[in-house]
């Protein structure tokens, strides 16, 4: 599902964040295209 | 941005901590931004869209990589109310869910 395909990573700071997101996404064979850590503090 | 892509080549991936919010984001890429509080106020991207804790996305992780990455806070959610707001969202807009 994610092996080839480009990826949005929205995390947020109470829960997982971007850059967690987009790590897992590039070890899957993903491109990260977009990756945040919004915070609504 | 999201505009110039191929819906089929893309894959949007939540990292919300609660249910309303990912339904929130989820909604905002697939059909617009429901609150009409930002720019993707009317705007549906139609973009295939998964909470990272889903089964689907999980099973495409490598067990170690969840485990280092996104298994702490995972356990804090309620995963399964998350995967469901998502999923309900997803396949209101594509019935196949992509």
């Amino acid at each position: 599902m994610l092996k080839g395909k480009k990826v949005i990573a929205l995390g947020e700071r109470d829960g997982i964040q971007g850059g967690a997101i987009a790590a897992c996404a590039r070890a899957a064979g993903a491109e990260v295209i977009l990756e945040k850590t919004y915070c609504f503090v | 941005m999201a505009e110039g892509l191929d819906p089929g080549d893309v894959v949007v991936l939540l990292g919300t901590p609660t249910e309303d919010a990912s339904r929130l984001y989820a909604m905002t890429v697939t059909s617009g931004d429901p609150s009409w509080a930002g720019a993707l106020a009317g705007v549906a991207l139609d973009l295939p869209v998964y909470h990272v804790t889903e089964t689907a996305v999980k099973a495409d992780i490598a067990p170690e990589d969840y485990d280092e990455h996104l298994a702490l806070m995972a356990m804090a959610m309620d995963v399964d109310a998350i995967g469901e707001a998502v999923r309900s969202v997803r396949e209101s807009v594509s019935p196949s869910g992509h």
